[in-house]
């Protein structure tokens, strides 16, 4: 039933288009040639931006696409809730199958780019890959299962998903470089903590630095030049996504939960 | 006999609000103390038997289509408890999800998947499914492309073939052409061969009388009656008509009154005639004073259309009753005619010579006729045929 709707939202989304899914493709692929031809031009400090860049947000566009279109997943198949009994759930799962779909496309892209152009994957740091995955996967489908539920009750929480979706995808480190925040951060405190901890808090900055420590990788810096990644060993890393994953887990139990209690009431609310 | 649906005390409380507080600002600037509460369901409980058809009935709003949502699991109940056996599906309304942009063949497989469906046990039906939406040729087109009419038969079409022990359906019965309404039925009845339970929500009650071994009628919500259809649809019309002020159901001077009416058909039948077919309606009157003379009439109303199709006063025939002392009984022997299936309603009435009204009985009996599938003629003429070398 769920991979039949996935099939069904692919299908309408590329219905009457030539190319089909391979627009999918196309994204990141684009992606990575403007950006490989602009910081030619321009020159930058970041060694093989587009790697750096895209590393993080193909996993940044999985998790702001499922919440766009898993908050307004139930609202807009508003006739099938009211008129059929089926498990509620598919409808932001299916969102998220959709954006897995191209997440994963893209992503193909991504690694056969990282393999031809010679930047190469780094051993350990890839195996962190696996985990950053699973972390993503996991917190998305919480997030999305609480939005689309609390969606259907207050429209507006669409509306502040948008903004919300602004600030926080610059207050994680996915254009600019981890490295920098953590230099400035430091050194300030906030209360007991340092804020630097504090941004840590961010689970997407834990899940997108887990994917650039994985894919980008920690190549030790050029003479002169400020390493990319904020410094930390591969044991950090991996401790704070199994952190992340671990509160994703807890969430996911939480929000499915209110996602039953509340689904009760969709064909009422709708 | 087992029961296949229980329902037990369900109470359904919709919360009405002057302007829905859909926002966060609303819902902190709205007290709440602004909604009412409507109750479109109290404590309504019945049992369902395994293998039986029931029609729900009631005037508009009274909470059939919410019970059946309730049952279907669409609607949470406030209160109360339904359990049913077995697997339950719901037609509320054809081809809903049906997406504009997808084949008819995606779409059988995508609607069929969420009445419940696996993708191998749709490989199995879906031949059946096209043949009995007779839509062979258009599959492979998008629905956008499809009359209302192809849809209504392909939503159909799918919802009969998710083989439910349990189907619940809501007025879907009356869309679609003449010949489709009778393929449902049809349909409808080899379920109930089957030994299906049949939940059935509709306006139409003559399908309720002709389809339905037990009916409930609903009525703001609570169980105003139940048993067969017959007396639950009598109860229902008598509802709805004495909501028109203007009807009574029985006044009159009673110097005379109408003792018994009986209605049979030239086959036996009582209260039942089919076409073609001759009947006779028996009045005894009765009365304690002596009456010179009286008039007996009466009148055969369609309750689809509500006008009288037969009109008969004994005074009018020429017919003069005579001194009624005591007991007296009038006939009417209504010669073969082509009546019209359908649901009709039996005025008797009785007045004296000079106009007094002594007692009348207003569509206070029923008379159903079966219907009949329309069947062509066969021609019995013989054409000229001339033959020409050329």
């Amino acid at each position: 039933m769920l991979l039949n709707l996935v099939r069904k939202e692919l299908k309408v989304k590329y219905t009457a288009s030539v190319l089909g899914a391979i627009w999918s493709l196309l994204n990141p692929v684009v992606f990575l040639a403007v950006f490989s031809f602009v910081v030619r031009v321009l020159g930058n400090l970041v060694p093989d931006y587009p790697v750096f860049l895209l590393s993080g947000l193909l996993a940044w566009n999985f998790l702001s696409s499922s919440l766009t279109s898993g908050s307004r997943s139930v609202i807009d198949n508003a006739n099938l809730v009211k008129k059929i009994a089926f498990p509620r759930e598919i409808l932001p799962l299916a969102s998220i199958g959709v954006a897995l779909f191209d997440f994963v496309l893209q992503s193909s892209v991504l690694l056969a780019f990282i393999a031809l152009s010679g930047h190469g994957f780094q051993l350990p740091e890839l195996l962190l890959y696996p985990l950053a995955i699973a972390t993503l996967l996991v917190f998305t489908t919480a997030v999305t299962l609480w939005v689309s539920a609390l969606n259907v009750r207050y429209r507006d929480v669409g509306h502040l998903l948008n903004l919300g979706l602004l600030v926080w995808f610059w207050l994680t480190p996915i254009v600019y470089q981890g490295y920098l925040v953590q230099e400035k951060l430091r050194s300030v405190s906030v209360l007991w903590f340092d804020a630097w901890t504090l941004y840590l808090l961010n689970p997407a900055t834990v899940i997108v630095l887990g994917f650039q420590h994985a894919l980008y990788g920690v190549s030790p810096p050029a003479p002169g030049q400020e390493p990319v990644l904020p410094v930390m060993s591969l044991g950090a890393m991996t401790g704070l996504l199994l952190a992340v994953l671990g509160v994703a887990c807890g969430l996911l139990l939480l929000a499915w939960r209110s996602f039953f209690d509340r689904s009760g009431d969709f064909a009422e609310e709708l | 006999m087992t029961t296949a649906i229980e329902i037990a005390g369900i109470a359904k409380m919709f919360r009405l609000h002057r302007e829905r507080p859909t926002s966060v600002k609303q819902r902190l600037l709205v007290s709440r103390s602004r909604s009412e509460e409507f109750w479109a369901l109290r404590d309504v409980s019945f049992d369902i038997a395994e293998g039986s058809s029931l029609g729900l009935i009631g005037h508009n709003g009274s909470g059939k289509t919410t019970l059946l949502k309730c049952i279907a699991g669409i609607l949470r109940p406030t209160a109360g408890t339904i359990r049913y056996r077995g697997r339950l599906a719901a037609l509320l309304e054809l081809g809903a999800g049906f997406h504009p942009d997808l084949t008819g063949r995606e779409n059988v497989y995508l609607n069929a998947s969420f009445l419940g469906l696996s993708r191998r046990a749709i490989d199995r039906v879906y031949d059946q499914i096209v043949a009995f939406a007779e839509l062979e040729d258009f599959m492979d087109n998008q629905v956008k492309f499809y009359s209302s009419g192809m849809l209504v038969r392909l939503g159909f079409a799918v919802a009969v073939h998710v083989d439910p022990e349990v189907l619940l359906v809501d007025e879907v019965l009356a869309v679609g052409d003449e010949s489709f309404q009778r393929r449902c039925l049809d349909r409808v009845r080899r379920f109930q061969e089957e030994g299906r339970t049949i939940v059935l929500v509709t306006h139409a009650l003559d399908t309720v009388r002709e389809v339905c071994d037990r009916a409930v009628m609903l009525d703001h919500g609570r169980v105003h009656a139940t048993g067969t259809p017959d007396d639950v649809v009598r109860v229902l019309r008598h509802r709805l008509l004495s909501a028109d002020p203007s009807f009574v159901a029985e006044e009159g001077s009673r110097e005379v009154e109408i003792d018994g009416v009986a209605i049979e058909s030239d086959g036996g039948l009582r209260d039942v005639v089919h076409p073609g077919e001759g009947l006779t309606i028996t009045v005894d009157l009765r009365t304690e004073v002596v009456v010179p003379d009286a008039a007996v009439s009466f009148a055969v109303v369609s309750a689809s259309t509500n006008h009288p199709v037969l009109e008969v006063k004994t005074s009018d025939l020429g017919v003069d009753l005579g001194p009624i002392d005591g007991k007296k009984r009038v006939r009417f022997r209504i010669p073969p005619a082509p009546w019209s299936g359908g649901s009709y309603f039996v005025t008797v009435g009785l007045d004296s010579a000079d106009g007094r009204l002594f007692h009348v009985q207003t569509q206070h009996y029923a008379l159903t006729v079966p219907a009949v599938t329309p069947v062509e003629p066969r021609l019995t003429v013989l054409p000229a045929v001339e033959v020409e070398d050329l």
